[in-house]
């Protein structure tokens, strides 16, 4: 009696469990490789998976057993030349040759434990702990979006709602219904028509009387419809309010003569990041792409990343923008601001003053958080200065400097860490 | 009838499945071998890394160990560096053998041989699966163990759970009994029953940690009593009956893991065997389809060239060298009982008077039911096993500056090299002897292990994690004190909880 069970249709999935437990109980040594592997990454892979690697000794079960030394006999085979009471050096370790034991014991070494997260899996550790502060504004509530949820069924309604099964459930049930009472007198009039058959000629108006009268019933069953438009039912839904939060990022790059190359790259890296962040975090942001040198111009986002203009460097131009952007499209107690400004912080001289203003005037009382990096290995220049006291009057302004690409994911994580809430 | 192969091409379908079935269960039966009933399941390469990852068991509760197994067989095996081992089969009746989908028909041929009878008769016969596993309740138990492990995470929380089985599963070497065999006499039973009835009642009293002090019964009450009276082998076992600290879910965590852990201990214990017997049967089982003509010259050609590479043994100055190959030894050991009963030489008469000669398939068939590795080996490995092999023993002693050989593969040393052989599969002298010697209960309630030094052989450094997950059930401090054989503490080792 043998049984063949097919089983390759079950879920394959049944280790990813303990995956998740293993990657969970991981997480430090994870995360440390995920940050160590991100600043080698060049923009363009930033997006997949990676293999991760963690010490071997981080993850080894420990259990009793015996380790080296003491006086041991062990059974190898393949003998060529050795007769009983020959002595050999002891072989050095490590080049176990032959001498390995019985695969058991310490033997791993010192081997990484290397595995593969997959891309999302990376980037949530990437992201983890980090947020946009005070993304909470008082007219937050009042934007409401609405989503269909599914409220019962109702008798009315556009075909493509209509509930097959309810339907014929309840058709099936009428036409019982309607029917019972034809059937029971139909059956009495049958059984009657036998009985008088015995009696009377098929001539007969008795007789005649009820075959017509079974022929009228038989009719009324026949006539009782299979479905009936009010035996429809449609699935009903209704909209339910959902809160939403509406945020828009600022996205200010300084694409200046004076910003060179590598200077650009660290700044795009900078912004690539945010982005990813952002959209991966936040379903629903706006986000405007700003490049400036003399002149200020919204762009798209491949315009944005990969587009090489160059020229002098006036910051109030974008900063100009801003707040006819803000006033344009995004009134202020409706949308949660933010501004992500990335420069090398030579600017046109008197400027920065003009900045400065603009900012303390124009712009800060009105965003959630607005965040500068000055990308520059030099001295800080002049807009750093003026920055500072902004700084020192402004809760919601942060700054950083970054000089080597590897900076670029600490100060991402210092400018969007997690705070406390509340104040 | 003209027998005419069952098939000649390497796609396998259902159909021919069970023709190969049909064939190798009869000439099984023919052999008289004893099994379950089978269960063939198909999966595929994935559902067999599941599989890997879960022990081989088809269901089992979820831990992060099993995960990172999972995790490690999966990128060597994308890698290419492993095959994927032909064959699982669980122990349960009904015996699960699982066919790989991307696998030949002569290899589902060939592991229906292996593992739905060679593994399965095992099972079914060998005295320590008979004695210490039941196979007709273990995915019941398992399953069991799954939904309470998940309970348990939702109850007290994922974390809580976690600590628990870490160090349940430091200790699960330490979680099964060795020595003592289940009572035989039902009588035995019922006390044993009822001992432990007691126990459950004693517990519930809490009497050994009662701190009411009580009048002294015994007048030489004065000299600390030994707790426990006797020292105990299985540590798992102590701490679920008397850690004064742990939960009621702690104490069947604890008892879940021990009972998986002794569910394989037989497993551990009879590899050479359990392997030599299957290796054996499907070597015997699909010649014997070959001679009647039910298998093609191709079946037969990839059959042996897989059969060969499972049984090739490294020698020990090979790159490839990782040990004695369990299946290369068992499958020879087994072939060469044959030989033995049916051509034996003046040498075998010698050496196995009580059967040489004798009928082969009563004489395999007392070997597989009553023996271990250990004593397998110790009963059987006959002087052409050990030349076949070019057996040779190596003695190490770290008090000596060079290592020696002690014997080889001749008439002086055929008696050393079985003895020896025997005592590397010995799991009393694989593992350390580690056993619970005292709880200071009227004291610090401090545990106290003991170790016996077997060949001076010290404890591994990872023993001081280990006493950490000790202590952490016990709940208290942990001693480990490493005695030498003439009864001196060699050295002391204390965990502080």
């Amino acid at each position: 009696m043998s049984r063949i069970v097919d089983r390759r249709l079950n879920g394959k999935n049944k280790s990813a469990v303990n995956r998740q437990k293993f990657i969970r109980r991981f997480r430090k040594q994870i995360k440390k490789a995920v940050t160590d592997a991100a600043s080698q990454r060049s923009i363009t892979d930033f997006d997949k998976g990676e293999s991760v690697s963690i010490p071997n000794r981080d993850i080894s079960e420990p259990f009793f057993h015996h380790g080296k030394g003491g006086k041991r006999e062990q059974i190898y085979p393949g003998n060529k030349e050795f007769q009983t009471g020959d002595k050999i050096p002891r072989p050095q370790e490590n080049t176990g040759k032959g001498q390995g034991k019985e695969a058991s014991n310490e033997g791993e070494g010192v081997d990484d434990f290397i595995f593969e997260l997959t891309r999302e899996e990376f980037l949530q550790f990437f992201f983890e702990d980090l947020e946009l502060p005070n993304l909470i504004k008082t007219k937050l509530t009042t934007i409401t979006e609405t989503k269909k949820v599914r409220a019962g069924h109702t008798s009315d309604g556009i075909p493509t709602n209509i509930n097959v099964i309810r339907s014929l459930t309840g058709a099936m049930g009428r036409r019982m219904a309607l029917r019972a009472p034809y059937r029971n007198r139909l059956k009495e009039a049958v059984d009657e028509l036998n009985e008088l058959l015995k009696q009377y000629e098929k001539t007969d108006q008795v007789i005649i009387d009820l075959q017509d009268e079974i022929l009228r019933l038989e009719n009324k069953i026949k006539n009782i419809p299979y479905i009936d438009t009010f035996d429809l039912r449609y699935n009903n839904f209704t909209d339910r309010p959902t809160p939403t939060t509406q945020a828009v990022m600022f996205c200010i790059m300084d694409v200046s003569g004076s910003m060179g190359q590598a200077e650009k790259d660290m700044a795009k890296r900078f912004f690539m990041l945010l982005y990813m962040f952002l959209t991966r975090n936040y379903e629903k942001i706006q986000v405007v792409f700003i490049s400036h040198h003399t002149v200020a111009n919204e762009v798209d986002e491949e315009t944005f990343f990969y587009s090489r203009e160059t020229g002098g460097t006036v910051v109030s131009s974008a900063l100009k923008l801003v707040t006819e952007i803000i006033q344009d499209r995004f009134p202020t107690n409706d949308w949660n601001i933010y501004i992500a400004q990335a420069s090398d912080g030579d600017n046109w001289q008197n400027d920065s003053t003009t900045c400065k203003h603009l900012l303390n005037e124009k712009i800060m009382p009105y965003v959630q958080y607005y965040a500068y990096i000055e990308i520059t290995e030099d001295r800080h220049q002049n807009l750093w200065q003026e920055y500072l006291t902004l700084k020192n009057q402004w809760d919601n302004f942060d700054m950083q400097r970054i000089e080597h690409l590897n900076d670029i994911y600490p100060v991402f994580r210092k400018l969007f860490q997690k705070r406390e809430h509340g104040n | 009838m003209a027998t005419k192969p069952i098939s000649n091409t390497s796609e396998w379908t259902f159909d021919l499945i069970d023709q190969y079935h049909n064939e190798i269960e009869r000439i099984a039966g023919n052999f008289n071998l004893d099994t379950y009933p089978v269960q063939l399941e198909i999966i595929t390469a994935e559902q067999m890394l599941d599989a890997y990852a879960s022990i081989g068991m088809p269901i089992g509760y979820t831990h992060w160990s099993f995960g990172k197994e999972f995790v490690r067989n999966q990128k060597r095996y994308q890698r290419g560096q492993m095959g994927l081992a032909y064959e699982i089969v669980i122990n349960s009746d009904p015996c699960i053998a699982y066919l790989m989908e991307e696998n030949s028909i002569t290899m589902q041929a060939l592991v229906i041989a292996h593992a739905a009878y060679g593994h399965n008769s095992f099972f079914k016969n060998n005295y320590l699966f008979t004695t210490w596993t039941s196979a007709d309740s273990i995915i019941d138990y398992l399953l069991f163990a799954k939904n309470y492990v998940s309970q348990c995470e939702s109850r007290y929380g994922t974390e809580q759970v976690e600590l628990i089985l870490d160090s349940c599963h430091a200790l699960k070497n330490f979680g099964v009994d060795r020595y003592k065999r289940p009572a035989k006499l039902s009588l035995q039973e019922e006390q044993s029953r009822q001992k432990e009835r007691e126990e459950y009642l004693q517990s519930q009293v809490n009497d050994l940690w009662r701190t009411i002090p009580t009048k002294d019964l015994d007048s030489n009450s004065d000299k600390p009593a030994c707790f426990p009276s006797e020292p105990q082998e299985n540590i798992l076992y102590f701490i679920e009956k008397n850690a004064p600290l742990l939960e009621p879910w702690q104490r069947e965590l604890v008892r879940i893991v021990r009972k998986i852990a002794q569910y394989f201990y037989p497993q551990r214990q009879t590899q050479v065997m359990n392997e030599g017997w299957a290796t054996f049967w499907h070597y015997t089982i699909l010649n014997q389809l070959y001679d009647e003509g039910l298998a093609s010259d191709g079946f037969m050609v990839e059959f042996l060239q897989s059969h060969t590479n499972v049984v090739y043994q490294p020698e020990f100055d090979s790159p490839y060298f990782s040990g004695i190959n369990p299946y290369a030894l068992g499958f020879s050991m087994m072939s060469d009982l044959r030989r033995i009963c049916e051509h034996p030489t003046d040498e075998d008469r010698k050496w196995f008077p009580e059967f040489a000669g004798s009928n082969w398939q009563a004489t395999l068939d007392t070997a597989m039911r009553n023996f271990k590795d250990e004593s397998f080996i110790g009963q059987y490995l006959s002087p052409k096993i050990i030349r076949d092999f070019k057996l040779f023993s190596i003695l190490d002693d770290d008090k000596q500056k060079e290592i020696e050989v002690s014997a080889i593969h001749n008439d002086a040393g055929y008696q050393h090299i079985r003895e020896t052989l025997s005592d590397q599969y010995n799991l009393g002298s694989l593992e350390p002897n580690i056993q619970v010697h005292n709880v200071d209960i009227r004291g610090d309630r401090s545990l106290t292990l003991r170790h016996t030094q077997y060949h001076r052989i010290p404890l591994d450094e990872s023993a001081n994690e280990v006493m950490k997950h000790a202590a952490h059930l016990w709940g208290f401090n942990v001693r480990l004190e490493t005695v030498s054989p003439d009864g001196s503490i060699v050295h002391t080792f204390v965990c502080e909880q």
